[in-house]
């Protein structure tokens, strides 16, 4: 299967492979007017399989945090007139803001709806979050 | 400006530090008597804990300072949809500092973030208790005398006490503690405890259903309400609820020097025949409690006094 390469972009690189989409649900990509591809199974050398998502906006706000926490080895390069200007690994991010709700029924979050849901990095080997507020564990299995 | 929300939030030199101003505060009253003066304290309890309540403002009343709130969100703008963190700014115009009790876990944070004042959890669901765990540590440390090198036994419902995590949590910090988990199965400590606090850190604890065999071990008993609700059936519950309950009888059996404590309030779990024994510390807990809180609002309102040398013996 053949792609267009882009030549003014975002292409998300090394998602694991299945992810893709998930990634695509987080950055609300759905709402975007620009051209967006999503590439399953894509063959790589380092992991197998890959998926790669191709955005055709260079200047798009992207929320990098949401993507490390979805796959901290997820690559992100900028392309402006078919040359790579910036490349970017994202990492666990110290901090998410609205990226998971609070499951916890007995949390402030549930009453109190304008309240942002923040987890912070509890445990960066074990990639551990928490709700600031209550604490709860939020797991990264999603 | 700090609040509390978490007693981990405080070192163990800061918690040094409180129970001094404590101890000096019960030592010298009078030294104390108008330090807050002109100050004021906001109680905001969206839930009712007349005990809770009471201590803070009989705290703030013995440092001069007056008190100002609430006691149940009927009465509050809250019942009128107003966010926690606008009550938190509102209020911070009229008060010096803030005590709230909240339903909801992590609502003092919220206020806390918001208030221009410090804000002082006052519990908040099964969540924190930080002053519950100040007045606990204050209490072990002035019956025996040290929070080093003690086995401390928790007897009761140790799966939903809030109290107990806390201060299994805060007395992982000292040196030499041993702790004996006393449970039936079903109210075990949770595991999340266990793999976080005490794995973790590497303290040592056993797991027992007997608290007869553990009792000459213990140099500090915490007792806590077992409640029939958190029984799959009543049947279970009458067969397992005396062997949690604390008699003079059984008293026998502990240390000479030792201190049995209890959050309060108590059902049946510590027969009143306790309560004559010099080793049952719960009711001189309550009094802990309201000077520890005391040297807290002194902490979080930077109000310095100078405390007397310990007369060495
Ligand atoms: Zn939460």
């Amino acid at each position: 299967m053949k792609i267009d390469s882009i030549k003014d972009g975002i292409v998300l690189d090394h998602i694991k492979a299945g992810r893709g989409m998930l990634i695509y649900q987080l950055l609300h990509l759905e709402e975007l007017d620009c051209s967006v591809a999503i590439l399953k199974n894509v063959p790589s050398k380092k992991m197998g399989k890959k998926d790669i998502i191709k955005i055709g906006d260079a200047d798009l706000q992207l929320d990098f945090n949401a993507i490390g926490y979805v796959d901290p080895d997820i690559t992100v390069n900028v392309i402006r007139n078919d040359v790579c200007v910036e490349k970017k690994h994202v990492a666990l991010p110290e901090e998410l803001e609205n990226v998971i709700k609070c499951k916890n029924p007995r949390c402030i979050t549930t009453t109190e709806q304008e309240l942002p849901h923040i987890f912070r990095l509890a445990d960066r080997h074990e990639g551990i979050y928490r709700c600031i507020y209550c604490d709860t564990k939020a797991s990264r299995h999603l | 400006m700090r609040s509390l929300i978490d007693i981990l939030e405080l070192s163990v030199e800061e918690l040094d530090e409180l129970m001094n101003t404590a101890d000096d505060i019960m030592a010298h009253p009078a030294k104390y008597s108008e330090v807050c003066h002109g100050k004021k304290l906001a109680t905001l309890f969206f839930e009712p804990s007349t005990r809770t309540r009471l201590s803070f403002e009989a705290a703030m009343y013995e440092l001069g300072g007056n008190v100002l709130g609430f006691s149940e969100a009927a009465s509050s703008s809250a019942s009128k949809g107003e966010s926690v963190a606008d009550t938190a700014k509102v209020v911070s115009c009229y008060a010096d500092i803030i005590a709230m009790r909240h339903p909801k876990e992590g609502a003092p944070y919220v206020a806390s973030i918001n208030a221009t004042v410090p804000v002082i959890n006052g519990g908040d669901g099964g969540h924190n208790h930080p002053t519950q765990t100040l007045a606990d540590l204050e209490t072990i440390r002035h019956e025996l005398g040290r929070l080093t090198d003690l086995t401390v036994g928790f007897c009761g419902d140790l799966k939903f006490g809030r109290t107990v995590h806390s201060l299994i949590a805060a007395l992982s910090r000292y040196n030499g503690v041993k702790f004996v988990l006393i449970s039936p199965v079903e109210l075990r400590l949770p595991d999340y405890v266990r793999r976080d606090i005490l794995v973790t850190n590497r303290v040592p604890y056993k797991e027992t259903t007997d608290l007869e065999a553990v009792l000459p071990e213990l140099d500090v008993l915490y007792m806590t309400r077992i409640q029939k609700e958190r029984f799959f059936n009543e049947e279970e519950y009458l067969r397992l609820k005396d062997s949690y309950i604390l008699t003079a009888d059984k008293m026998k059996l502990a240390k000479e020097k030792m201190a049995v404590l209890h959050p309060l309030p108590r059902v049946n779990e510590i027969s009143v025949a306790v309560d004559k024994d010099p080793r049952a510390a719960y009711f001189r807990q309550v009094l802990y409690a309201k000077y520890m809180r005391m040297a807290l609002i002194m902490k979080l309102l930077d109000i310095a006094v100078e405390i007397d040398a310990k007369e060495e013996a």
